[in-house]
């Protein structure tokens, strides 16, 4: 009986402690997260590839499509994560505007139909081929920065479409070498020491892509937090002072458009080592348009925003809209009927980017320093920072 | 006050001159911003430009930082010609295009001799990436280049990113700090021509990244300390009060260990306590850094106290040189700042 109040008053301490011993552990987890980054990356990609993996068998989106085209539209997603995040690395961190960035999706994709298909006769390895076509991609990167780089703001957009207009033409046009509108087909499936990727079944590509993806992240993860990741912010935010300040402008520009031209070499190869065809059209301004969207909404400047708006956009355009299209079709609604959700998607996107520039212009999942510059001078991020300076501080003294 | 021993001529000068500037003009369209001017710094001094607004001060400032090119003149940093009107520049782009040149020419001599298709094609590559090299070499300008350059009768102005390479730092009139990156991450931004890491480092977090990372915050944090933002390094830049931000933008310049430190107007908007602070700090950093430090300023008690010489410009034009004391009773200073007596 004694006990009884005891327990009582345990019960009534409980209540906040478990609120606050909570917090402190997602404190800590946050802590250990960000301390131990790259494996955080590396283990929350491994569960989250496995969960969706087997999760695709199984309502709700057993009730859509197959477990393996899942799969396969996952593996495309991918493609556009890579996009999506190479891009952020011109466009977010460095704060040049690039709408002509497909260009170098398709030198990545015409390298390895030139190094892997009968057209040429080669057949080289996968992988030196996928480090060959980010590093074309790099090269052509320069090749676009170099003349550019003095240009600002509007003119900088305006050259880079230039850009991504004349390469697809190029490609379209020299026939005698691309086959032009035909495209270059049959072009071989990775062959990775020796274990070649099936066509139909799509796990090998689904766990190659998810590798690629989670190294990407990684390194660009790193690459934002380093001495180049601060001269990117430092430029973008006033170039005058960064110069004064001893920064090369140029080469750091020239870096961030080298990388980000990298990591579309990657996809490049990756899609079309899947789609096994390479054309022209699948390089349109389109492309550069719907990854940059991806970018906008998912949050720029934050590698793991910017990835999950690809992946979110991708699957809306990819199986959403057809989805309602079937479904409007079997409800027999006529004008429903005739609507093709499909050829909507770029209203969809545009009325989508207005809305969020409206109601929130930092994308999705915001990086810190872009939510700073879009709302000045919020209550929010005073009341965050009375709670973060005194740490800071503390470690300093 | 022991603060400016320098005022009454107490600590002797060295010789050897930081910076000489000799007849620097620049012309805006038909507005003469400089005329003719000829100034020098010695090493270790507290050098001051003064006159009244638009006389031309920061024009001139902006000439020694590399950010305009001076219509006439020439200025030496460290015994070295950094800065002057560009030479023979349009010579710069034949170098660049001449190795193309030249393999586009092999290229269609070896097509008219009947070579392999294999074989032009390798070489219109070889064509592009030696095209491509020296494109980047002449967008980039690696010193190296740089001091090529003038050997073959080339001369091209440092731009402001060499000049803090050579040891030039500086502050502006308006603050221009990276508004929302923290105090610590606007000092590592400044210490940036002193890192070493490159972007492969930091791909793949190489330990001599991670070291220098460490390493660097860890001396941001002093320079914080130094100019007296001890545990801000946390606060955004944008939410420090006017005057830490002065502060931080001082910090900020000192990142890069320069020689010379250029204040455009360290004092403005600043109240008395606030002025007096930052006469203490300017001496603190000659003091314990060896810093020359060049100042323009309006706050006339500042001027005097602190400098070892004053310069006085008036409509682009230097109008008086000397010592505080000499300049505050020349009639030409006091017709710049008062108006000419009346008649």
């Amino acid at each position: 009986m004694k006990a009884t109040p005891r327990v009582e008053d345990d019960k009534k301490a409980k209540v906040p402690n478990d609120i606050s011993s909570f917090r402190v552990w997602r404190k800590r987890l946050v802590e250990a997260a960000n301390k131990h980054r790259s494996w955080t990356i590396v283990i929350s990609m491994a569960i989250g590839s496995v969960l969706l993996y087997f999760w695709a068998a199984f309502p709700p989106f057993s009730f859509v499509q197959s477990q393996n085209t899942w799969i396969s539209g996952f593996v495309n997603a991918g493609v556009f994560i890579l996009l999506a995040l190479g891009l952020n690395i011109v466009v977010g961190f460095a704060g040049l505007l690039d709408l002509g960035y497909a260009a170098f999706f398709a030198f990545g994709a015409y390298l390895y139909a030139f190094g892997a298909s009968p057209f040429t006769h080669l057949h080289l390895p996968f992988l030196v081929l996928l480090l060959g076509g980010a590093a074309v991609a790099a090269v052509f990167g320069i090749a676009l920065g170099a003349p550019t780089l003095r240009l600002r703001g509007d003119y900088l957009a305006i050259v880079t479409l230039g850009f991504g207009e004349i390469v697809p033409i190029v490609f379209l046009n020299a026939e005698k070498y691309t086959q032009g509108t035909n495209g270059i087909g049959g072009v071989d499936r990775p062959n990775i020491f020796g274990f070649v990727f099936p066509g139909i079944d799509q796990t090998a590509y689904y766990v190659l892509m998810s590798m690629v993806v989670t190294i990407v992240l990684i390194l660009v993860y790193r690459l934002l937090d380093s001495r180049i990741g601060r001269a990117w912010a430092a430029i973008r935010e006033d170039e005058l002072a960064a110069a004064a300040n001893g920064i090369n402008t140029v080469t750091t520009k020239l870096a961030a458009f080298a990388l980000g031209a990298t990591t579309a070499g990657f996809a490049g190869v990756l899609n079309a080592s899947k789609l096994t065809i390479v054309d022209p059209t699948q390089f349109l301004f389109t492309v550069s348009f719907t990854v940059l969207a991806m970018i906008v909404l998912g949050g720029m400047g934050n590698p793991l925003g910017v990835a999950v708006g690809a992946f979110i956009l991708y699957n809306i355009q990819a199986v959403l809209l057809k989805q309602l299209n079937a479904v409007f079709d079997n409800l027999n609604v006529p004008i429903l009927q005739d609507i093709d959700f499909v050829k909507f998607q770029f209203l969809l996107f545009g009325i989508a980017l207005v809305l969020f520039m409206m109601f929130r212009p930092e994308g999705l999942i915001p990086s810190q320093r872009r939510r700073q510059e879009l709302h000045s001078a919020d209550a929010e991020s005073s009341e965050d920072l009375a709670l973060v300076a005194p740490e800071a501080g503390e470690v300093a003294l | 006050m022991t603060v400016a021993p320098a005022a009454t001529g107490g600590e002797p000068m060295s010789d050897d001159l930081l910076l000489n500037a000799s007849n620097v003009t620049k012309r805006f369209g038909g507005l003469v911003a400089v005329h003719d001017i000829d100034f020098t710094i010695p090493t270790g001094s507290i050098v001051s430009l003064i006159g009244p607004n638009g006389a031309g001060k920061t024009t001139f400032f902006n000439i020694i930082a590399g950010i305009y090119d001076p219509t006439a003149g020439v200025v030496e940093f460290g015994g070295r010609k950094m800065i002057a009107r560009s030479k023979r520049a349009w010579l710069e782009p034949f170098i660049w295009f001449s190795p193309g040149f030249v393999g586009i020419i092999a290229t269609i001599i070896a097509s008219g001799a009947g070579a392999s298709e294999g074989t032009i094609f390798i070489m219109a590559g070889i064509t592009l990436v030696a095209l491509m090299a020296t494109m980047l070499v002449g967008v980039a300008r690696p010193p190296g280049y740089q001091h090529a350059l003038p050997r073959i009768g080339i001369f091209k102005s440092a731009r402001p990113n060499d000049m803090v390479g050579v040891g030039l730092g500086r502050t502006f009139q308006n603050i221009r700090l990276f508004q929302n990156m923290t105090a610590l991450e606007n000092v590592l931004v400044g210490m940036h021509t002193r890192l070493k890491a490159t972007w492969l480092d930091a791909m793949f977090s190489t330990p001599r990244d991670r070291r220098e990372e460490k390493e660097a915050a860890e001396e941001a944090r002093g320079y914080l300390r130094l100019v007296g933002l001890r545990g801000k390094d946390g606060e955004l830049a944008k939410n420090l009060p006017y005057g830490d931000q002065r502060r931080l933008e001082i910090a900020r310049a000192l990142g890069s260990k320069p020689k010379l430190l250029l204040l455009d107007e360290p004092t403005a908007g600043m109240n008395p306590r606030e002025t007096q602070d930052m006469i203490v700090l300017i001496n603190r950093l000659r003091r314990e850094l060896g810093l020359t430090v060049l100042l323009i300023e309006h706050d006339m008690k500042v001027v005097m106290e602190i400098s070892d010489r004053v310069t006085v410009l008036d409509h682009g034009e230097k109008i008086a040189e000397g010592s505080p004391e000499a300049v505050r009773g020349n009639p030409k200073v006091i017709e710049a700042y008062l108006g000419a007596p009346a008649e």
